[in-house]
């Protein structure tokens, strides 16, 4: 029950946010230089049509009243029309945005279960070779870009070894399983096609480990430091001393409260992965949401830009709210806390 | 008290060195302890000076990395902890020695339940280890939750540490050490976090006990009062090895080293008197520590000689055993 | 001015503090490696025009000659397509890095420390409500994604680029500000400065911020490999330094295009990214464990 409240506070103050974030990049949108009718159309359209194109799109009315008419559409699921594809923008999302959910998706588990493995490995065996070796490679893993892990891997895993492919989703010859969630995996498990489930996932691995190498880095990180702390506590030590075998107080008595702060970071973590994904879908040539807002932002497609950045932020929102709870389920501290009217 | 022909636990020429960044603490140097079965002992000294240590070494629950042994031993029945292989060890520790720790909060895992934590010690204490029945441990854990007189043990298993005050806590803590207890059980500073009137229960409770159950107690504690009351015989340490040992009543009566002089001199008394003065100085840095005997700056009747051996204990009495050159020809 | 001016109320020396603070500093070696390595990349920044090997590299310059070469004695990380070396472009490119970093957190740290200073200080007011909120609207999105949103309506350069990363990064300072500043209000000496009537001024910035100083000054240390790391990223699609300007992200960018054939071109100039980011994160835990104090 009380977790119930906690999400719909959450999701309500999310709306405040989100709105604000609107209001915000509308601004910007609309007050930087440019012309966006004009770009649309093209440097050799008549000025009657650029003129009727801003009329549509009420370029020419005052800042809130653009935002009305935007404001009215968005909640009835219309987020204009893309001035670059000629669709609505809705539609264009519906398309891309499984893309770049899916490549997301496998991001997110690589990094938090290689990362957190790593840094448990890390932390418990600390300070013997297979612990500098771990910090060693999280450091470089951190100060790495993302796209430079990308051009690496591409260089060795396809090129030198040729066993990842390096553009697009499946291979060209291969049939797409039927649309149910636009992920390319998750409908190929559903209609059990196991050929196509598998080279999607080979198209998906590349892409979605150089995305996730900084925040798994990371995450081991905090992983790492946060078990060296732990099994310095006296709890520890008092769980020895009562006889309690050491696979169990690894496994539980000190995995559960060291991966509260590294859980608290995933979060973050995922927005860096988020907002990474331009660089990875460039590069892989993956038909995502991001690549698509970057052409939308290029081109000054206003709408394409606002709702895209909205989606994210959505996204966004969503992720922090599912890490709040779990960390919450993880900590009677914070679950309690309230309770007592600290 | 009988006088059994074998000491319960007997640590011999104990040292305990911490690796640091700057160098080498050589916090123990040389300590030697005896336990016999079924008395108390208690163990006096300042903060720091490794009491606490001691009785981890002991559990074998030191941080090893930093952490190391180079000498010593320590002997329960007759066996060399430091050498047991790990499933002896274990052994040890599920059913015959036992620690209650100086800070209740921090003993207890904070995010997981009393009873996951107590029952996790009943289930590998019990005989018959892991085939015993859920129902069966956790009927043991409610009843051991009650030898500890806490009141409405079932919600008190279901409780995070957190929502118990603090003499729960320790009492939880005492009904952990207990259940893998048989023969030797380690109170570090029973209560010296909480209020003057539950430590007080917390003590009488662990005598209570300790006489139910004919079991030896370890007392450690830098309040003399506390000690006075609850132990047979005492142990002074200062700065890594102990300096005296007499009959509680002994000591407190004629304490002979030095230090254990300046210790009971500063214990304000009910009796009048004041305050009494303190012993200057400090407790050495055990990156380089003093040669010889340890407390020889801060002593009054330092000597030549204390510069440079350490003094062994000398025997004064029955029972009584002084660490200090002073009683080098005592007879 | 009172440097070293702790809580209590001491005065140590000024030269035993900073030989301490050495002292903690220097323990962990990879923290000075860190300290030499920024030391090198901030002096070849500075000189570049007159350190590097083939100055002319660095901007508008064709040699067919001598395009595309291997690493060599002469050109120590090859040449690009247009004989351009590619060493000497990383020295240049240096120089955007640097400027990036140190531009954007010249415009973050003040802007977002004041902020979060009132915020903290008024807190629970109407004031604290406004900021933290705004805050909150510029926290929501994917950093890089705002960046972009910026960079791209506008043109792209590195002007701009700066101006966006900017924009996203102040919310993080104000944010550690907030945090330690309304904890600290309730403190006594707080109290105390209000009660003999100092100024709001004063107290923000006398009482307050001094305590604030450990961890924004160990951000601004980590923050300085970050902030490169993002313009390189921005760099990296076209959003940074235009052509034929040296800039390391659309060096790599370039290079890209000649793989695996031409590898210099891109790997060298991505190596130069990694190693200042590296540096930079290295001196950032230096200082950390300098000043004791979390960053991050």
């Amino acid at each position: 029950m009380r977790t119930i409240k906690f999400i719909v506070k959450r999701l309500v103050y999310s709306v405040f946010v989100l709105v604000g974030l609107s209001i915000l990049i509308f601004v910007i949108a609309r007050v930087m230089p440019g012309h966006p009718a004009r770009m649309a159309l093209g440097a050799r359209a008549p000025e009657w049509a650029v003129e009727r194109l801003r009329e549509e799109m009420h370029l020419n009315e005052p800042l809130y009243v653009q935002y009305y008419y935007w404001a009215k559409g968005a909640l009835h699921g219309d987020f204009g029309m893309s001035l670059v594809t000629r669709r609505s923008v809705a539609n264009d999302i519906k398309e891309f945005l499984p893309a770049s959910l899916e490549l997301a998706l496998y991001a997110g588990i690589f990094m938090g279960i290689i990362g957190i493995t790593l840094g448990t490995i890390s932390g418990w065996y600390s300070n013997t070779w297979i612990d500098n070796l771990v910090r060693v490679i999280s450091y470089i893993g951190i100060v790495t870009p993302s796209f430079v892990f990308a051009i690496f891997f591409v260089l060795i895993f396809s090129y030198a070894l040729e066993i990842f492919p390096t553009m697009g989703r499946i291979a060209p010859d291969l049939i797409p399983p039927p649309r149910i969630t636009g992920m390319i995996t998750l409908d190929a498990l559903i209609t059990g096609n196991f050929a196509i489930f598998l080279d999607a996932l080979k198209h998906l691995f590349l892409p979605a480990i150089s995305l996730a190498m900084g925040p798994l880095a990371q995450e081991a990180r905090i992983t790492r430091s946060s078990i060296n702390d732990n099994l310095k506590k006296d709890y520890i030590a008092a769980e020895r001393s009562c006889g309690i075998p050491e696979r169990t107080i690894m496994f539980k008595y000190l995995l559960k409260p060291s991966l509260i702060p590294t859980i608290s970071i995933y979060g973050l973590d995922f927005a860096s992965l988020l907002g990474n994904a331009f660089l990875i879908e460039l590069i892989f040539n993956w038909p995502g949401l991001s690549r698509y807002g970057m052409n939308a932002m290029l081109r000054k497609d206003l709408n394409a830009m606002t709702a895209i950045i909205l989606v994210f932020g959505l996204v966004f929102v969503i992720v922090n709210i599912i890490v709040d709870i779990i960390v919450e389920y993880l900590d009677p501290r914070i679950r309690l806390g309230v309770e007592r009217g600290q | 008290m009988n006088f059994m022909p074998k000491p319960l636990l007997e640590i011999k020429d104990l040292h305990v060195w911490f690796k640091v960044f700057g160098g080498i603490l050589k916090v123990l140097d040389g300590v030697n302890f005896i336990v016999w079965p079924g008395e108390k002992v208690g163990l006096v000294g300042e903060m720091g000076c490794g009491k606490t240590t001691t009785m981890k070494a002991i559990m074998r629950i030191l941080p090893i990395p930093p952490a190391m042994v180079p000498k010593g031993e320590i002997l329960f029945k007759g066996k060399d902890i430091l050498q047991m292989r790990q499933t002896e060890l274990q052994q040890i520790r599920r059913k015959e020695i036992s620690m209650i720790f100086q800070d209740p909060t921090a003993a207890l895992n904070p995010v997981f339940t009393i009873g996951t934590q107590l029952q996790d010690a009943v289930r590998f204490a019990e005989k018959s280890g892991r085939n015993t029945k859920k129902e069966d441990i956790r009927t043991r854990a409610i009843q051991v939750l009650k030898e500890v007189s806490l009141p409405d043990a079932e919600r008190v298993l279901q409780n995070y540490s957190l929502q118990l005050s603090g003499g729960m806590r320790q009492r939880v803590c005492i009904s952990m050490a207990l259940v893998s207890t048989n023969e030797l059980l380690i109170a570090d500073e029973p209560g010296t976090s909480l209020d003057v009137t539950i430590k007080d229960q917390i003590l009488r409770l662990l005598r209570e006990l300790a006489e139910k159950r004919s079991t030896s107690i370890i007392l450690i504690s830098h309040a003399l009062g506390a000690v006075r009351g609850m132990t047979d015989r005492l142990y002074v340490m200062y700065a890594g090895s102990m300096v005296e040992v007499a009959k509680t009543k002994d000591l407190f009566a004629h304490p002979l080293h030095p230090y254990s002089q300046g210790l009971l001199a500063a214990t304000p008394r009910l009796t009048g008197g004041g305050i009494g003065e303190g012993i200057d100085g400090r407790i050495p840095e055990y990156i380089s520590p003093p040669t010889g005997c340890r407390f020889h700056p801060r002593c009054k009747q330092a000597m030549p000689i204390c510069k440079d051996k350490k003094p062994p204990f000398f025997k004064v009495g029955e029972n009584h055993e002084v660490a200090c050159f002073l009683f080098l020809n005592y007879r | 001015m009172q440097k070293g001016y702790s809580r209590q109320g001491e005065l140590p020396k000024r030269w035993e503090n900073i030989r301490r603070n050495w002292y903690k500093f220097s323990r962990n070696s990879l923290s000075i490696i860190g300290l030499v390595v920024v030391c090198i990349i901030v002096f070849v920044a500075i000189f570049a025009p007159y350190i590097s090997p083939h100055p002319e590299s660095a901007g508008k310059f064709i040699n067919f000659y001598e395009a595309s070469q291997y690493p060599s004695l002469v050109h120590l990380c090859g040449t690009d397509v247009f004989g351009r070396d590619v060493l000497t472009r990383i020295f240049f490119g240096y120089r955007f890095s640097l400027m990036m970093g140190i531009v954007v957190l010249s415009l973050v740290v003040p802007v977002g420390v004041v902020l979060g200073l009132i915020a903290g200080y008024y807190r629970d007011s109407w004031l604290d409500i406004v900021i933290m909120r705004i805050t909150d609207i510029f926290v929501a999105v994917p950093p890089l994604i705002l960046a972009l949103a910026v960079c791209s309506v506008l043109t792209p350069g590195i002007f701009y680029a700066m101006m966006a990363v900017s924009l996203m990064w102040w919310p993080w300072y104000t944010r550690m500000v907030y945090g330690v500043a309304s904890s600290l209000k309730g403190e006594f000496f707080v109290q105390a400065a209000e009660v003999t009537g100092a100024s709001r001024t004063h107290i923000l910035f006398r009482e307050i911020l001094p305590n604030c100083i450990a961890p924004i000054f160990t951000k601004m240390s980590l923050d300085m490999g970050w902030v490169i790391l993002i313009g390189a990223s921005l760099s990296f699609v076209g959003l940074g330094a235009q052509p034929p300007t040296a800039d390391l992200g659309s060096m790599v960018a370039d290079g890209s295009k000649y793989l695996p054939d031409q590898w210099w071109i891109a790997v060298f100039p991505a190596f130069a990214i990694m190693l200042i980011v590296l540096a930079f994160n290295l001196l950032g835990d230096g200082i950390r464990d300098m000043l004791g104090a979390e960053g991050e």
